[in-house]
């Protein structure tokens, strides 16, 4: 059993990564729970690396720790009221916590048993190197429709987001 | 040694993570973060299930980005209307936000 870097370098970023997420969910400082965002999305691009996806790593810090979380962070100051330690309180009734924890537990624990015994067709093939035009082949080749799709949806949303956020017009 | 298992198992912690972040906190903005996190969980499923089950073949990455697409604009809409349910309701606790409950 030997461990090669590969192995140290995704048990410390899966590492990280959990622990920032448990930090956006525990914490009680909603600004705090964001900059946790932000390092749990970047952890999550370095488990990308680890998996030879190198683009979607980028995409990942560029779309998710660059705009979304610019998004979240804005839409956090913009509602927030005046004591910030006191944002991102757990729900006030405990029931919701408890049914909430043991639910959570419930799923985890059943997938991760299954996870652990199920046996995967894993192959076990060399990475090609070049990931990014087979995605650009894809993209453009047979998933050209959803391609469009997803770029009229943005287009929508991001419509939709300014109507909303303005308000209806008052005259 | 590290293989397909850890990455699944990884994902599903970060998934339950992000599931007790959605059922047990009050703040709606806090919500959607916690939903984020059960996105990224997803992708990183498609990431693994790429590389391990059917390689180089870039299908689960393409789904990764999709998944990326939709997140981006759920999070759009979602926090607008966050910022308007907050303008006439002075707040963002879930708890508030009974104006269809009878």
């Amino acid at each position: 059993m030997n461990i090669g870097f590969a192995d140290v370098a995704f048990i410390l970023i899966a590492g990280f990564t959990l622990l920032t997420a448990l930090g956006v969910v525990l914490l009680r400082n909603i600004v705090h729970s964001a900059i946790m965002l932000v390092f749990s999305f970047l952890g999550v691009a370095g488990i990308y690396f680890t998996l030879n996806a190198g683009f979607l790593g980028l995409v990942q810090i560029m779309v998710y720790a660059g705009a979304i979380s610019v998004l979240i962070i804005f839409a956090i100051m913009l509602v927030m009221k005046d004591d910030p330690e006191k944002t991102n309180l757990p729900s006030p009734n405990i029931p919701n916590i408890l049914s909430g924890g043991y639910l959570t537990a419930l799923l985890v624990a059943a997938l991760v048993g299954s996870i652990w015994f199920t046996k995967f067709p894993v192959k076990v093939v060399p990475a090609s190197g070049d990931d990014l035009g087979i995605l650009a082949n894809l993209m453009l080749g047979d998933y050209v429709v959803p391609f469009e799709a997803a770029a009229v949806l943005l287009l929508v949303a991001v419509v939709g987001a300014i109507i909303l956020a303005k308000g209806a017009d008052q005259k | 040694m590290i293989g397909f298992t850890h990455y699944l198992i990884f994902a599903t912690l970060l998934f339950g993570i992000g599931l007790f972040g959605v059922l047990a906190k009050r703040s709606a903005v806090a919500v959607l973060m916690s939903v984020e996190l059960m996105l990224n969980a997803v992708n990183i499923n498609f990431v693994a299930i790429s590389k391990y089950i059917v390689p180089n073949a870039g299908v689960g990455q393409l789904f990764a980005l999709f998944v990326i697409v939709v997140a981006a604009a759920e999070v759009a809409v979602g926090l607008a209307l966050i910022i308007n349910i907050f303008r006439q309701k002075k707040s963002v606790d879930l708890h508030d936000f009974n104006l269809l409950k009878w």
